[in-house]
């Protein structure tokens, strides 16, 4: 029922178009590689372009790392290391911090730039990449002075140079997690940034001339996965950090195995997310939605398998569905778009292909309504019911926003398909009861495991995988062990 | 109901960015939605006439700004007020049933009811016995709610839980349910009278109760936040929690409603900025 006196300025409470300024980030036509504290080009004159995957336009032309180029950073690190690594804890420190408020100070322009050459929603870049950025660095300058107390005995030194080779879905915090500390501990940095995603490294790479970071401790090669091989395999290098597929993992692994490089990888995972019978359904839905939905689920520990209680399934899958309808899809750089783009072609194709398997293996395919934009990489927001463990959705890592919805009976049922899986990265319980949360968290073999809530992060708690989600810890005093010669 | 994610997702929905023609709507809309309130013992006819002609045109000098929903006002103010608002649209609530401690006999809330609505109350904003519900006799609350409803007849009924002092939003949610099925048109979330009144989160959860209610039974309940909602932008926060949770069909004020007082100028002064592309100053809107 209608009453006569209702507003009347417009006929429904339609969002205005509410863009994130662009000017506030000026990107240039071309940027070179890093290396000893100039920008240069490739040895062999390569570029490749940027492209923004929300409207495919090209925002950079960026040049290419080669073998060359690789020697050439490894070799500036390796002389920058001796006197970065001889530097008191607390000057070092003084860097990461200065970097840190660099950061913070240039935040929204930083947050405008990987919405752009990532596709993920600014509310995403704003709220959680930039504030996480920043925090990781704050974080890691305060251990520099205080690795003495780390756990490891006196005075641990570190290893060298530093080859990391880092994804393109948080371009920027996944350079945070290496680069902080990797220098807090006194190595120094060869980079290579996912060739999707090379501007916020580039970007970082300013911030280390505006911070006075001396030359060659950290040095940026944008890039293809040659370039990463060329690094990980480089002899100089001794310590390899990689995030990224568990195939390019495990080939990682054979190239470095027989050296005396030290290895840590953070691969992919298909997180459980365990919905109990007396769980807080709205916000279990909530938490299903960050678990699968943040940055489209291009999250190697996204919550891509719901597993509900069978009592509760009809009534949290309405729910669920109901809020799904309500995300909205589009224009990344809009400050109220809740699902932005996915960030390649190629990505896009591969998700589009595993939903495809999921449909002709008879699972049950449900997609949000939305309209998706006509230029761009775009997939809605999709979930499979009548999954069961046996199905490719349910197997393999999608890295998209694909949720699979699988049931048990007894938290027994639960623990085991939770664990069924060649990962082991994350995992979420949600019920109101926290004896029960306790004793499940205990039987996961998963790395992370949240308890009503999911994607929830903090510098100072350690991340990593079981199995074949990787091995070794980034963040918190673990963190600090992959850089140090213990 | 789980206290972190609750007040994450209030505070989400919060970050929503409402400009142009969304904000003109929503500010309009926040107008119409208005439950003018004044509840002093100090209130005299006179305040009260003040305050109907307010509600029957906010901004003199605009008479397209939509007229607020209601005015609310004590039983005894009740016949000052229909008189003020009469010919209009604008409906007259009362507050009854020994508001705001609710700490009297059943008989003497029930005679407080039937006073305002023997006076022309159009709607009737009751309170629930906290001390039942605190010590656990629901079925107290329940019955009082439903004798309340019979002894308000036509009028409106809108219960108020004052969840400052129920405090969980475990008893929130209980409370909404206990209210619904009691037969309530509204459930309201507190007096104004205590420390904590409505707040994103509590509103969010009854939001979401009416929305299962309505899912369930077909029935579908308004929603009012009032106490503590002094701004434009707070009030726009609110209707996206509306928006995004009950859904479209409580963009109205037959299903939404503001118990407020001062946020009437805040949104007026806004709405002339949104005319005139200038921000005036308190002595252009009137004060009552």
């Amino acid at each position: 029922m209608k009453s006569e006196n209702s507003a009347n300025a417009a006929s429904a409470f339609e969002y205005a178009p509410a863009p994130e300024s662009r000017s506030v980030v000026d990107i240039a036509p071309s940027y070179g590689l890093f290396i000893d504290g100039e920008f240069t080009e490739a040895a062999d004159g390569k570029v490749f372009k940027s492209v923004s995957p929300s409207t495919e336009e090209v925002l950079s032309e960026v040049a290419q790392a080669g073998d060359a180029d690789v020697d050439r950073a490894v070799k500036a690190a390796r002389k920058a290391f001796e006197k970065w690594s001889a530097l008191p804890g607390a000057e070092r420190a003084k860097y990461l911090f200065r970097i840190a408020r660099i950061i913070q100070e240039r935040s929204r322009e930083l947050a405008v730039l990987e919405t752009l050459d990532n596709g993920k929603p600014i509310k995403e870049t704003r709220d959680a990449d930039l504030p996480l950025v920043a925090a990781h660095f704050f974080y890691y300058a305060g251990w520099a002075d205080k690795l003495d107390h780390a756990g490891y005995g006196a005075n641990p030194r570190p290893l060298g140079v530093a080859g990391q080779v880092i994804p393109w879905n948080f371009p920027l915090l996944m350079l945070a997690w290496k680069i902080a500390p990797a220098l807090a501990t006194g190595n120094t940095v060869v980079l290579k940034p996912a060739e999707t995603t090379p501007l916020s490294a580039l970007f970082f790479a300013d911030i280390c001339r505006q911070a006075g970071l001396p030359k060659g401790v950290v040095n940026i090669l944008p890039g293809y996965g040659d370039a990463g091989a060329a690094l990980t395999a480089h002899p100089d290098v001794n310590k390899v950090a990689f995030t990224g597929s568990t195939a390019v993992g495990k080939q990682i692994a054979r190239t470095v195995a027989g050296t005396d490089k030290k290895l840590t990888l953070e691969l992919g995972g298909k997180g459980a997310n365990i919905v109990f019978d007396d769980a807080p359904i709205d916000q279990a839905v909530e938490g299903i939605i960050t678990g699968i939905f943040f940055n489209q689920g291009q999250v190697c520990c996204a919550g891509s398998r719901l597993l509900v209680q069978e009592s509760i399934q009809d009534e949290l899958l309405d729910s669920l569905k109901r809020r799904l309808s309500t995300l909205r899809l589009g224009d990344p750089l809009d400050k109220n778009t809740d699902i932005g783009a996915i960030n390649s072609a190629e990505q896009l194709a591969r998700i589009t292909a595993l939903a495809e398997t999921g449909e002709a293996e008879g699972a049950e395919r449900w997609s949000a309504p939305c309209e998706l934009p006509t230029s761009g990489y775009w997939f809605a927001p999709t979930l499979f019911t009548n999954v069961t463990q046996a199905h490719t959705v349910a197997r393999d890592e999608i890295f998209g926003p694909v949720l699979s919805v699988l049931s048990f009976r007894t938290p027994e049922e639960a623990v085991a398909k939770a664990n069924n899986t060649q990962y082991g990265l994350s995992a979420g319980i949600w019920t109101e009861k926290g004896s029960r949360i306790l004793a499940v968290a205990n039987r996961l073999r998963a790395g992370v495991v949240w308890a009503n809530t999911f994607n929830k992060f903090d510098p100072t708690s350690p991340f990593g995988g079981y199995k074949e989600s990787g091995f070794g810890r980034e963040g918190g005093r673990h963190g600090l062990e992959a850089y140090l010669d213990v | 109901m789980d206290a972190v994610g609750l007040e994450a997702r209030a505070a989400a929905l919060g970050t929503r960015s409402i400009k142009t023609s969304a904000k003109a709507y929503a500010i309009d809309l926040a107008i119409s939605m208005i439950d003018l309130t004044t509840l002093e013992g100090a209130d005299t006819a006179g305040k009260v006439r003040a305050l109907g002609a307010k509600a029957v045109h906010p901004d003199p000098t605009d008479r397209t700004t939509p007229r607020t929903a209601a005015v609310c006002v004590y039983p005894d103010m009740v016949a000052t007020a229909k008189q003020a608002v009469a010919g209009t649209d604008v409906k007259v609530a009362s507050v009854a049933t020994a508001f705001p401690a609710g700490r009297a006999a059943l008989d003497v809330k029930l005679a407080d009811v039937r006073d305002a609505v023997a006076a022309g109350a159009d709607e009737i904003d009751m309170v629930i016995d906290r001390g039942a519900f605190l010590s656990g006799d629901f079925m107290k609350v329940y019955e009082e709610i439903v004798a309340v409803k019979e002894a308000s007849g036509q009028a409106r009924l809108k219960v108020i839980f004052e969840t400052g002092e129920l405090s969980t939003y475990d008893n929130i949610r209980r409370a909404s349910w206990i209210g619904m099925l009691a037969g309530a048109d509204f459930i309201k979330t507190s007096t104004g009278k205590v420390g904590v009144n409505a707040t994103p989160a509590n509103t969010l959860l009854m939001l979401e109760a009416v929305r299962d209610f309505r899912a369930q039974t077909g029935v579908q309940v308004g929603v009012k936040p009032a106490g503590g909602i002094r701004t434009s932008k707070d009030a726009i926060k609110f209707l996206v929690l509306v928006n995004e949770t009950a859904g479209a069909d409580w963009l109205d004020n037959h299903w939404f409603r503001f118990g407020a007082s001062s946020l009437l100028n805040d949104l007026l002064m806004q709405r002339q900025k949104l005319a005139t592309g200038r921000y005036s100053g308190p002595d252009y809107v009137t004060v009552d």
